[in-house]
Order: C-alpha cells, then structure tokens, then sequence
C-alpha cells in the first residue's frame, strides 16, 4: 500500500500469486473453460477442440488448491471444506481425461457394486438402465458445478448492482429497488422456483434465471446495508471530492471494501443454490436427461425402494453432501479467520 | 406498536394484491391454457381438436374471459370466502387446501415439537461454554446436519431404518387410511436439517449473555451455577432463538416440498408442485396467498414477540 514511496520489495512467485489480480485470473481459468465444456459442448464438439478446452483449468485448479491450503493452515475447518469442495472441482475440469466407462451407455443393468463382468468392474455398480455408477457420480459432478456457479455469480452481479444503487445513491431508487425485493422475498424460495421454472420451462439456462430471482433480493439487502454504513467513510468522501463518477465510486471504491462478507454469503449460497438445483431435477423441473446428474440420478431411483439397490439413492446422495458440506466448512472457516484479523 | 402491525398487515395485503395479479398474468399465457387442456384431454385430443372446439373448451373452463375481468371475479368470489375451482380434481380450492393443510400443519406440529427441546438444550449446553469441548462438538454437529441436504437426509433415513432395519415404512403417502408409523421419517427428515440452525442461533446468543457483566456478578457473588444458568441467563438467552422458531414456520412451508414429494406424503408442498405442473391457477393462486400470509405473520410475531420479550427494543 506504500508501495509509491518505497522501492518495490521483490516478491516471491507464491506471493505474486496470492495478490488479488492473479487470483482472479486463475479463477478464472478454471471456471470458464469449464462453463465453456459443460454449456458450449455442441460447437465445441464440431469444431472438434472439447476436451482440449479443459487442459489450462487443470493446472489452475491445482495452483489455486496449493494457494488455498497455504494461506488457510490456521482454520483445519476451512482445509477440510476447501479440500472437499477443490476435490469436486478437480474432478469436474479432469473427468473427460479419466479412465472411465461412457455414463451414457447401458452395459448390464443391476450389477452390484464390485461387480466384474468380462475384463470390466463395476466399483460402484450400474444404474436400473446398465450405466456405470462411478462414472455418472463423477460426470454429474460438472453439470451442478457449472450451473451452481453461474447461478449464483449471476445473482450476484444483479444483487450488488441495485445494492449498491439502493445503498450509495439511495433517495426513490432505494424505494422502489426495497419494495420488489420485498414482494419477491415473501414468496416461499420453493414456490418461486416452481413458478419460474414452469413458466419457463425447465432447463439449465431456466435455472440461473430462477436462482437469480430467488437470491438477489437476499444479496441486495445485504450489499444495501454495507453500501449504507461504507459510505459516509473517509475514503468515500475523498473520492467524491476528487470528483469520481458515482458509478466509479460503486465499482471501484465501495464494492472492493466490503468484499469479505459478501464473499463468506457467496460460499454459503453456493450451497444453497447446489442443493436447490439438485432438489429441482429431483422435481422435474431442472436439468434434463440423459446426462448425469446427481438429481435425476436420485429422481431415477426413487422409486426402487429395495435393501440390495438402494446404493443407487446413496451414491448421488453422499456425493451432493460431500461438496454442500465442503462449501459450508469453507464459509465457516473463512468466517472465523476474517473474525480473527 | 399497533400501528406498526397496521402497516405490517396493509404491505402484506399490498404484496399478495401485486403477487396474485402476477400469477394470474402469467398464467393466461396461451402456453399455460395448452399445458391444461393437455394435461386433462390427453396430448393427442388436442393436437385433433380443432380451432373451434378448443375455443368452446376455453369457454366451458371459464378462461376464454380477459384476464383482468376473471381477476376481479376471483377477488370478488375470495371476499365471499371463495378461492375458485381446482381444473385438476374438479372440486372447490378450499376443500382440496382444507385437507393438505392439515396433514402438513400435523407434520410441522410434530417437527416443532420435537426440534425447539432438542435444538434449545443443545445451544445452551454448547453457549455455556465457549470454546469447550461440548460447544465445539455440538457446532460440528449443527454444521455437519444443515450441510447435508434434505434430499439426501431423507434417504440416507429411508436405506437405514426403512430399507435396512425395516422398523417404519418408506413411504408415506397414507394409502391405508392415516398411519402414524409413515410421519416419522418426514418428520426426522426436516428435524434433523432444521435443528442445527437453530441451535448455532441459540448457542450465539447464549454466549453472548455468559460474557455480559450481570452474569460475572452473579458468579462473584457465589450464587450456584445452576441457579445463574437458570435464573438469570435463560431469560436473556432465549429471545434470540424465539424469533429464529418462528421465522422456522416460513422455512418449512417450502423447505417441505422436497421431503413430501420424496415420500409421497400428501401435503401443503405436493399439492403446489402437482398444481404447477398441472396449471392449476386457482390452486396455485391460493396456495401462494397461504404462503405469503405465512411468511409475513410469522415476521409479524417475531418482530411483536420481540419488542414484547425486550422492551429495550423500539421501533421507530
């Protein structure tokens, strides 16, 4: 921060990598090669470079992983969620390079687990239609990813927008932005779900439209309420005097200072949002087959309510948890080293 | 305060007015009249039907009327205490309601009854003392249950006492008549997610008021442990949680459709999900209304309570 008047301190490449802009970038060399696969497949596929878009979000993934394990040692909680949740994401971005059987293709239906036909083991069993338990857990991993994340990025970005607008410039926009939020966070979360979702039809897309309707209320109120005590800060003043932009103030002063709430709600919501989309394609109303996913890998076997082939229910089941349960200790954790500071 | 309720309730009134009108716009789409008309003839009978009998079929069902003249009937019949007619079961909204309201206000009984004990004595146990063993295994539990989505509770409850251990049946839909044995998987279902948060709320405020001065002087003045637990930060201790419990009673009008679609229970949350599919816009119209009454009266009764519990509390 005092960098103008002192000579530069040389740092060490782990220390470039934690600063803010290289972290984002490697975020973002994670999740989007990954969003590309899992929305933009077809043209990708007929271009004929699907799986070599995933090749950079393999190493980013690792380095952001070493990254987070080093700068979390002092919470166990949040290496024991960051490490679940990295666990998931690392088998998303390297699924299609993996050894595994086609999740699509019926084999023999019924195999329990362990089951070894010809030079082929079932470890984890196949589905009533003869497909590969293990693979399809691992494949429906990149569908809840991908679409959990857009979801919730995209309430975000709507959330903090009229945030920050009810919050900074405040007066009738305030008014009106705190009165739709109200109407929309009356609603039940399930039944907005459903009524969106059925109006819309259901599909991926459908979703993040839903879940934005769902959750930006919550996040404007919350983004509301840290614009409202943020700015009548000093460093707010000072940028008005210099005669920055409101829209430069939003941006680049206000929505930096309050990230580290906002980013432990992100972490909780991220949960929320998977489970929601898992319950929704448990419901019909979310993503459609054939692909894996865990949700319609439990809608599937939900009616086959046997002792011997209930690993078909446990499976998605423990997977889902696993990753929700990641999230939570991640945010958990988070919370309590940013308590601690 | 009664004019904070006045205000309270005319928003509400104002809400459900702009909801309901929504609702019903929606669902005068020419795609929503289709979705019905399949859904009771058959995907075959209307793709045969031609222009003119589907317009008679409109007519029989009432929804060749614009959309603002039906909306004010439906206003004018709800004053009159009537919510329309179900398309789906062909019976009045009020007696198709009537019945799912009560089998999920049964459940929600017995969630309530068995998660304020449990979720109160484990936040105050784990509030005594902060940072102990006690506090940090019951926070580990609370995270671990509310990290593990009710979806998968339900099954992973069904495969172990249902389908392994075959003590109580998998699934509830009440075929034989009511059957207590089939509400205990529904209800340890949503106790078991619902009761962590709770509990971390309680186990927040407990600490809270174990660190403030009253207490410490209780101590010092060699009153009996049991007894500064007891007497004096109990009292202080369960406001907090008390509004938690009751902003509960929202959570689960909602959060009860996964679990009473899983096990087939029929209740407040499957008859929403079936009318939606269906296009039921009556049913959906009152069941929304429901819902948001719900919700605002339980912020009416926590926010009341609150004042009521604290009076250092005021609202401007």
């Amino acid at each position: 921060m005092t960098d103008s008047t002192m000579p530069a301190p040389r740092l060490t490449l782990v220390q470039r990598l934690k600063r803010p802009k290289a972290l984002i970038v490697l975020s973002l060399l994670m999740v989007i090669p990954l969003i590309a696969y899992v929305m933009f497949g077809e043209p990708l596929a007929r271009a004929g470079i699907r799986e070599i878009v995933l090749i950079p979000a393999i190493p980013a993934t690792l380095i952001l992983y070493a990254l987070a394990m080093s700068s979390w040692r002092e919470s166990w909680v949040a290496i024991l969620g960051g490490t679940l949740v990295f666990f998931w994401v690392f088998v998303a971005v390297s699924v299609p390079f993996l050894p595994l059987l086609d999740p699509n293709k019926p084999i023999r239906p019924f195999a329990q687990p362990g089951t070894e036909v010809g030079d082929i083991t079932f470890w984890l069993g196949t589905d009533l239609k003869g497909r590969d338990m293990l693979s399809r857990m691992l494949w429906g991993c990149q569908r809840v990813l991908v679409w959990g994340v857009t979801a919730t990025a995209v309430a975000y970005v709507v959330g903090c927008i009229f945030g920050l607008v009810a919050g900074y410039i405040s007066g009738i926009w305030d008014e009106i932005i705190s009165f739709v939020s109200n109407v929309l966070l009356s609603f039940p979360v399930m039944v907005l779900f459903i009524l969106i979702l059925n109006y819309l039809g259901p599909s991926g897309f459908n979703i993040v439209i839903a879940v934005t309707f769902a959750s930006a209320p919550a996040i404007m109120r919350i983004v509301r309420g840290l614009a409202l005590d943020n700015k009548t800060r000093d460093y707010v003043f000072a940028a008005q005097t210099r005669g920055e932009h409101p829209f430069r103030i939003m941006v680049v002063e206000l929505l930096p200072n309050v990230r580290g709430p906002i980013i432990v709600d992100a972490c909780l919501r991220l949960g929320y949002t998977t489970v929601a989309i898992t319950t929704l394609t448990f419901l019909g109303l979310g993503l459609q087959p054939p692909d894996p996913d865990w949700g319609l890998m439990i809608k599937e076997a939900s009616n086959l309510m046997v002792w011997q082939f209930s690993y078909m229910l446990l499976i998605p089941a423990l997977a889902v948890s696993s990753l929700i349960l990641g999230f939570n200790l991640m945010a958990d954790g988070l919370r309590e080293m940013s308590l601690r500071d | 305060m009664l004019k904070l309720i006045a205000r309270r309730l005319l928003q509400m009134v104002l809400i459900m007015a702009v909801v309901s009108l929504i609702l019903f716009v929606v669902f005068d789409s020419d795609k929503f009249k289709k979705q019905i008309a399949v859904a009771e003839l058959g995907g075959f009978s209307v793709a045969a039907m031609t222009d003119d009998d589907y317009q008679k079929w409109l007519k029989s069902k009432g929804l060749d009327v614009p959309v603002y003249e039906r909306y004010a009937q439906w206003v004018g019949g709800l004053l009159q205490g009537d919510f329309g007619k179900s398309f789906e079961k062909n019976a009045p909204v009020s007696k198709v309601m009537g019945d799912r309201l009560l089998n999920t206000g049964i459940l929600a009984f017995w969630v309530f009854f068995l998660m304020i004990p449990l979720s109160l004595v484990f936040g105050i146990v784990a509030g005594m003392k902060e940072g102990s063993f006690q506090d940090r295994s019951v926070s580990f539990i609370a995270v671990f249950t509310t990290s593990i989505p009710e979806i998968a509770t339900a099954i992973l409850l069904t495969v172990i006492v249902a389908l392994g251990l075959g003590w109580v049946p998998a699934k509830s839909a009440m075929t034989g008549g009511w059957n207590s044995a089939e509400l205990i998987l529904p209800v340890l279902t949503l106790v078991l997610y619902d009761f962590g948060y709770v509990a971390r709320m309680t186990r927040a405020s407990m600490a809270e008021v174990m660190t403030s001065q009253y207490i410490r002087t209780a101590v010092l003045k060699g009153i009996p442990y049991a007894r500064v637990i007891m007497r004096h930060a109990l009292r202080n201790a369960l406001i907090a949680p008390f509004t938690v419990i009751v902003l509960q009673l929202n959570w689960l009008l909602s959060g009860v459709v996964v679990v009473e679609v899983f096990f087939q229970f029929n209740g407040f949350g499957k008859m929403l999900l079936e009318a939606a599919l269906f296009g039921d816009v009556y049913v959906i119209q009152a069941a929304t209304l429901v819902a948001v009454f719900v919700a605002v009266l339980s912020q009416i009764i926590s926010d009341v309570g609150y004042t009521f519990l604290n009076p250092r509390i005021r609202f401007s």
